[in-house]
């Protein structure tokens, strides 16, 4: 067994745990955070994205001991601080890009990344930036405009705060 | 869908990630992302009974100008090859080739150090970096050590590494304005390549074509002897042992070989 | 202002977006508090004899609660799972775990229970299977060739069923034909490969089986598991947790299912399962997998005069629903095209590979895949523009319900406006002028346009005397209201509109109404969905018990006012009745819930099946060098009647698109002359990704049936169906100018270029 610390959507996390453990399970089984899914064998669909340090990787390919010291974000924490759909997520359910729901949750981490590194992407940039990201309802159309349609809320936001105005109660900082 | 057991190790030091190899021996393997280890090991195909996790080891990690080269940290993650200033500026085609490796999630944590000791042949990296006509430092507990790229692959997934030993840099010559193309033919944007071609300042190297990536020596003396890309591409497969699967038999892989290689040496990347 | 035919947002949405759905994986119930794990040992060679299985190393290993093969299964009285349809061959049946033979790679073989998952994973390495190698039949062609060697010795034959009579197919079906052309085609064999795999959950109590299981229809779960186990319906309880996507993989219950529910009882604590994406990959049913002989013969200014489709169905090694698919290959053979003489038949084999199941559109894709690539190259053939064909020979529009010769009674149709209103959103003309201008440079990227025109059967099942489906609609004296559907969402979004159906009616507001489902006591009937069915029968079902509710609740508010019912109107805007003229003696409908309960619980009974129907227009450019196929744009008319919430059946149509086109471009599950699957994994399984589809252009068309009160058809399918023919269409248009008539699905870059090359060389020789 070996020991981690690190931090999950803001709280630290202390625990003894099997060195093959993958961080999805620890996550799922340990900390009971079930919004990631596992959706395959081969690091292929990304249901299991989250963000490592705010980057996306597939928490099915991180051991959780190699996420020791490191800060992960998963959907859980993705909310507003009074539990409002951030902007990524409002995003999502404006556009209808979701209908089972199995891979949401880590596209909607794979996107958040996507605009951290490249906040006024083309539909074209955004394809290939979810490409490791497989859904099998929404034929991706949707996904692709919730996507967009967050980059447009984000981009206002910063602009807000850049211009000095307040965020309005229970937004997080982008 | 889950590794077998194995004991987890995190090297404090180069030294302490030497001496550790040394005690496991053939049972011992290096973690830096796990992006190429990893999937092996969850559908059971390495089982290595210790890992030993080396990304504390920062001097294993960044880019840096040396002369008239570029030293790269074995651990320096895909995307920020892809991002490097430096790399855009003086080895854009190696820039260019971190960014397709895989999908975001994948290069914020695979690194150019586990993708060329993995060594397949159907990756992005390797090819790139034989086309550059890199250099791969090894530390062992020996010291230091140079292989050049064309010996460094000698079959696949296999290397000129041995097993007490951590590759430990890359150097890439400061190729700058010379022309360069890429090209890497798939059915998806995140699979392996059908078959890819590197080309950089009149060397060309081919991905998915036999066992390593190979250099197409054909193409390249034609280069030198002043053909035109056509004619020099014409002979890229020569040389060759592709294979064959579902997605290409051999004769189509090597049709693809003359036209991509065409095309890279055109300066396109696609 | 009505809330019907708005893009209302999904109630179901916030859940999924924060904490995520509940799937089965996901469920944490007290009941299954110190569950074990199950977890299966699968064949890995395509067909042997099991010579011994030794479970001895296995059963010590850390963490091993029991193993089981099939022969203690088999000891201990379970049977197994005849075909579904007397007509198939009952000397096939399947077992849950393989007992003497194993006859696909991944068939359950046995299974090791463990306290944790991860030493299940461990254990079953360890189990140690000894085959007797039989010759192996990959090829459904080689399957009905067969004099011997049969996969049941027993049937005598690999025959699983047929449909119509070969026998008695016409010799001069094609007399006077100035034009035939005729070609095998392959509608290739695909995996569903929901995002969720399958997976469950089961606990026995009191006598009693609770199981949690991802379907598409617990009421049809149910009846599977109680067959298979042998139980009475009072004995089992089948709860559906969310569904990570179908595609019509998940009905009833498969071998693996009912092995975790006989577990449960058998180690006397919970059991659950979750398979492997490799596991899913080979042992969830698998889509299409016929092979089709296509002959079409008309005159030389395009007007079709005959048509004949001869189906080979692959049903894999167990016939299971994909053996009776064909049939409905065969009803909607022609599709909506007036063809004077049509015929079709079909023989279903079994194969060394994985069973076939339902995977969206179920049998209709295959006939519009087979009648639309006909009609191309018919058109080809003759010379004459395949839009051009398409118009002249699609039944003229009809509002009265047309029986076709195959016997589907079309219930309304405007083929010739879903092509036009298609065409034109495409720019035909002006998409044909490129591909001239292109043809004429030689242009290494080619363009090609492909059509589709369709139509197809939506909404079956359900109780006895269906096509039906229930729905229960209860008031509760706080203003909320709860509403229970026989249907069973798995991402289609019942519970927005349903609740907008019944909010329609009641004044109820969406957000107070809480729609279930899927939990067999608490819905004991209902018809699940699938065939497109839930919005024109379950939504009409809840229309309707809303309805009749305002007539129960109105008669209570007259009896409370002592007036007649008559004399009393009801404010939707209010949720209240009032008398007529005195708005101020409102009384609210959850008032009347006080004291009694205020539900109806409804039967909506349609007079039949839907048949929407519309026309896609594929867009692509082949890279003539390379063989590679770029999708460009997919401009689609799909008419499925009255559309209740326009960004849900976008929704439909878009995941539909892309399942289609990705069946015409990309994805194809793959063995090697021994059965070995080579597709596998979602590395090598190409499942399409976001990169290689563009957002997808939908023209709206609405052309009401008569058969529901809502004016709706089925939509889920629709998209399935027209985007695979239309993309194929389009790959082959854009290489036809070098000669190449055909190219298989899926148009891989191997197969493109050698289609090219072949012409070229066919084109010298001549």
């Amino acid at each position: 067994m070996t020991e981690i610390k690190l931090t999950v959507n803001g709280a630290t996390r202390n625990d003894e745990v099997e060195p093959r453990l993958l961080l999805v399970h620890y996550l799922r089984e340990t900390l009971g955070l079930r919004a990631a899914n596992v959706g395959c064998d081969t690091t292929s669909c990304g249901a299991c994205t989250v963000l490592l340090d705010g980057e996306s990787v597939k928490s099915c390919t991180v051991l959780a001991v190699q996420a020791s010291g490191r800060a992960v974000t998963t959907a859980e924490g993705a909310v507003n601080r009074d539990g409002t759909l951030g902007h990524v997520q409002q995003a999502f359910r404006e556009e209808h890009g979701l209908q089972c729901g199995f891979c949401t949750p880590g596209m909607v981490m794979a996107v958040t990344s996507l605009l951290a590194e490249n906040p006024d992407p083309t539909e074209q940039e955004v394809r290939e930036g979810l490409e490791g990201n497989f859904c099998r309802c929404t034929g991706y159309h949707n996904i692709v405009r919730a996507a967009l349609n967050a980059a447009a809320k984000l981009r206002a936001a910063n602009d807000d705060a850049t211009s000095g105005k307040a965020p309005s109660d229970g937004e997080v900082a982008a | 869908m889950i590794p077998a057991s194995f004991d987890y190790e995190v090297a404090e030091s180069t030294a302490h990630a030497l001496a550790l190899l040394a005690e496991h021996g053939e049972d011992a393997k290096l973690l830096a992302g796990g992006h190429s280890l990893l999937p092996m090991m969850k559908i059971r195909l390495a089982q290595p009974a210790v890992l030993i996790d080396i990304t504390r080891l920062t001097g294993l990690s960044g880019i840096q100008i040396d002369g008239d080269e570029i030293v790269i940290g074995a651990t320096t993650r895909h995307a920020d090859l892809a991002s490097s200033q430096i790399l855009r500026a003086d080895a854009p085609v190696l820039a260019h080739a971190a960014a397709q490796v895989g999908d975001p999630q994948i290069r914020h944590r695979g690194t150019i150090g586990g993708s060329v000791a993995h060594a397949d042949p159907s990756a992005d990296l390797p090819v790139t970096l034989l086309a550059l006509g890199a250099t791969v430092e090894v530390t062992g507990s020996q010291g230091r050590r140079s292989v050049g790229i064309d010996d460094f692959f000698t079959g696949p997934f296999e290397t000129a590494l041995g097993p007490d030993e951590i590759l430990s840099a890359i150097r890439v010559p400061r190729l700058g304005g010379k022309p360069w193309g890429y090209q890497k033919f798939v059915r998806r944007a995140n699979d392996w390549a059908i078959v890819g071609v590197a080309a950089c300042d009149g060397r060309v190297a081919l991905a998915s074509m036999g066992g390593t990536p190979l250099r197409a020596h054909a193409t390249e003396d034609a280069l030198r002897s002043g053909a035109t890309p056509r004619d020099a591409a014409a002979l890229a497969a020569v040389g060759t042992s592709p294979g064959a699967d579902f997605h290409a038999d051999a004769d189509f892989r090597e049709h693809l070989a003359r036209v991509l290689t065409r095309r890279a040496l055109e300066g396109r990347t696609g | 202002m009505s809330i019907l035919g708005t893009r209302v947002l999904r109630s179901e949405d916030p859940g999924f977006l924060t904490v995520g759905g509940v799937y089965t994986e996901d469920v944490q119930d007290e009941r299954l508090a110190g569950a074990l794990h199950a977890h299966f040992v699968r064949s890995t060679v395509a067909h042997a004899r099991i010579t011994s299985i030794d479970t001895v190393t296995a059963s010590q290993a850390p963490g091993v609660v029991a193993v089981f093969t099939g022969a203690d299964l088999a000891a201990a009285g379970v049977q197994p799972v005849k075909p579904m349809m007397p007509t198939m061959n009952q000397a096939m049946p399947q077992p849950w775990l393989a007992t003497d033979t194993v006859r696909f790679v991944g068939e359950p073989v046995a299974v090791i229970v463990t306290e944790h998952p991860y030493q299940g994973e461990d254990a079953i390495e360890l189990v140690d299977v000894d085959y007797e190698f039989l010759p192996v039949i990959v090829d459904p062609r080689d399957a009905e060739a067969a004099t011997d060697g049969f996969l049941f010795p027993a049937a005598g034959t690999n025959v699983a069923v047929t449909f119509g009579e070969a026998g008695k197919l016409s010799g001069d079906l094609f007399a006077g034909c100035d034009v035939v052309a005729s070609e095998t085609v392959i509608n290739n064999r695909v995996a569903p490969a929901p995002m969720e795999s399958r997976a469950a959950a089961a606990v026995w109590a009191d006598g009693r089986l609770t199981a949690w299981i991802p379907n598409q229809g617990a009421q049809g779960t149910k009846g599977a598991i109680c067959g298979m186990l042998g139980l009475d319906a009072s004995e089992v309880r089948i709860i559906t947790p969310d569904v990570g996507g179908a595609f019509g993989a998940k009905f009833g219950a498969d071998g693996e299912h009912a092995v975790v529910c006989w577990l449960a009882r058998e180690v006397g604590r919970p059991v659950r399962w979750s398979e492997t994406r490799n596991e899913n990959l080979v042992a969830m049913t698998h889509g299409r997998a016929q092979v089709q002989k296509l002959t079409i013969g008309g005159t030389s200014d395009g007007i079709v005069a005959a048509y004949r489709i001869e189906v080979l169905q692959d049903c894999g090694a167990y016939p299971r629903i994909g053996a009776f698919l064909p049939s409905l290959t065969i009803l909607m053979a022609p599709g909506p095209y007036n063809i004077p003489r049509a015929e079709a038949v079909a023989t279903s084999v079994v194969t060394n590979t994985t069973p076939v199941g339902a995977y969206r559109g179920a049998g209709r894709p295959e006939a519009t895949a087979a009648v639309d690539r006909a009609i191309d190259l018919f058109a080809q053939a003759a010379g004459v523009d395949p839009a051009e064909v398409r118009r002249k020979n699609l039944l003229p529009r009809f509002t009265e319900p047309h029986t076709t010769a195959f016997g589907a009674k079309y219930d309304s149709g405007d083929y010739v406006a879903a092509l036009d209103k298609a065409l034109e959103a495409a720019g035909y003309d002006e998409l044909r002028a490129e591909q001239r201008r292109r043809r004429e440079a030689d242009a290494p990227l080619q363009l090609g346009i492909g059509l589709s025109s369709y139509v197809e059967i939506t909404g079956p099942g359900g109780e006895a005397g269906g096509p039906n489906e229930n729905g229960t609609v209860e008031v509760h004296p706080d203003g909320t209201a709860t509403i229970l559907t026989g249907t069973s969402p798995h991402g289609q979004g019942h519970i927005t509109v349903w609740a907008m159906l019944a909010s329609e009616e009641l004044g109820i507001p969406i957000d107070k109404i809480t729609v279930k489902w899927g939990d067999t006591d608490l819905v004991p009937r209902g018809g699940g969905t699938g065939g497109s069915r839930s919005l024109q029968l379950g939504g009409a079902a809840v229309q309707q018990a809303s309805k009749e509710l305002l007539d129960v609740a109105r008669e209570r508010a007259a009896q409370a006012l002592e007036i007649s019912g008559a004399d009393l109107e009801f404010d939707v805007d209010r949720s209240a009745f009032a008398v007529k003229g005195d708005p101020d003696t409102a009384v609210p409908l959850s008032r009347l819930a006080e004291g009694e309960r205020l539900f109806v619980r409804s039967v909506f009974t349609a007079p039949g099946p839907t048949f929407p129907f519309g026309t896609h227009v594929a867009v692509v450019e082949v890279d003539t060098e390379t063989g590679k196929v770029f999708l460009r744009r997919v401009v689609t008319v799909d008419d499925a009647g009255t559309v209740i919430n326009p960004l849900l059946a976008e929704g439909q149509r878009h995941g539909g698109i892309a399942q289609g086109a990705a069946q015409a471009l990309l994805e194809e599950v793959v063995y090697d002359s021994d059965g070995n699957p080579l597709t596998a994994t979602f590395a090598d399984y190409p499942f399409v990704s976001a990169t290689e589809l563009p957002s997808f252009e939908l023209v709206d068309m609405a052309t009401p049936t008569s058969y529901n009160p809502l004016g709706a058809k089925g939509i889920g399918e629709a998209g399935t169906i027209g985007a695979t023919p239309a993309t194929q269409n389009a790959v082959i248009d854009a290489v036809s100018y070098l000669g190449v008539t055909h190219i298989d699905m899926p148009t891989s870059p191997q197969r493109v270029w050698r289609a090219i090359q072949r012409a070229a060389s066919n084109g010298k020789e001549a």
